[in-house]
């Protein structure tokens, strides 16, 4: 079976239907991992026991970037191989790319307090990711303005790219301007500068984040096709009571 | 587990973290319940799709 096949709408769904529990289970298993290790954790020489919010702004924010890096690459099929399945991918990204990226603002800001002595700053590690979920709201308010999934996925496709260069922006946004957020820690040159009883636990948990993403982007993903299938037989039902 | 002087907070980003996470899993299972209750109902009334018949390309 090749990747064309697996692009079929129908395939996908049987496909998927086996997957899912399987996916699901691994989730569970991987955030029953994660929590334990957290839990054991050491705290921080300079932070403390708040270190452990660490443990879920930190995948929050890859997660969050990591949608949108996913619609990018859907919004590629949409616009040069013009595959629904594509146009499914990226809308049905979009509300859990949110929800991550809000996951990241909140816990960021919750950690932000007692570390820095402010909820919000508006330096530009901070701006860029909230850019990012204004972005998000902007592509799926797109999506809902059009009735023709063809159409708002073509416009969406666009707004998606276009977007796409705030990603870098907030990778190296601490790198580029002077911020209250710290620079990379993990992913860089070099090597993490993290003790590995606090890099162990977040690998896990970034695990669990990914899985997480994975299961429940299949799951709406599922939830799209069959959406417009109840399009399909809506503008049946209405050709039928029409009449010829 | 001792979470010294700031506990609130961290305790908060936890709970509004897994608030996140229940409110998607939720959205989910719920509009897919939704989306099968009115695909069911389409079946009971007889209305099906052309590519169940045919053309398994088609949505």
């Amino acid at each position: 079976m090749s990747l064309i096949d697996l692009a079929n709408p129908s395939r996908f769904l049987a496909l998927t239907a086996r997957a899912l529990p399987w996916l699901a289970a691994a989730t569970v298993l991987a955030f029953a991992i994660g929590i334990t290790e957290v839990y054991f954790a050491p705290d921080d020489y300079q932070q403390g026991a708040t270190v452990k919010i660490m443990f879920i702004h930190v995948p929050a924010a890859w997660l969050g970037v990591f949608a949108w890096i996913v619609m990018s690459a859907a919004a590629l099929g949409t616009l040069v191989w013009r595959h629904p399945l594509a146009d499914v991918a990226a809308k049905a990204a979009a509300p859990i790319g949110a929800a991550f990226t809000l996951m990241c603002l909140v816990t960021g800001s919750l950690w932000g307090r007692p570390m820095w002595g402010t909820y919000w700053v508006w330096d530009a590690r901070l701006t860029s990711v909230l850019v990012l979920f204004l972005m998000y709201l902007g592509v799926i308010a797109l999506w809902r303005t059009m009735d023709d999934p063809a159409q708002a996925a073509r416009a969406a496709a666009v707004l998606t790219l276009v977007g796409a260069i705030n990603i870098p922006i907030i990778k190296f946004s601490v790198d580029w301007w002077n911020t209250l957020h710290q620079p990379a820690s993990v992913l860089r040159l070099g090597g993490s500068t993290i003790h590995p009883a606090i890099l162990v636990p977040l690998i896990v948990m970034a695990v669990a984040f990914t899985l997480l993403f994975v299961t429940l982007h299949v799951a709406a993903m599922r939830n799209e096709i069959m959406r417009r299938r109840v399009r399909t037989l809506m503008m049946l039902q209405a050709g039928a009571r029409m009449g010829p | 587990m001792n979470l010294g002087p700031h506990a609130a907070f961290i305790v908060t980003a936890y709970i509004a973290a897994t608030a996140i996470v229940a409110g998607l899993i939720g959205w989910i299972v719920l509009d897919r319940r939704r989306l099968s209750r009115i695909l069911d109902d389409f079946g009971a009334q007889g209305i099906s799709r052309r590519s169940t018949r045919a053309d398994a390309d088609k949505w």
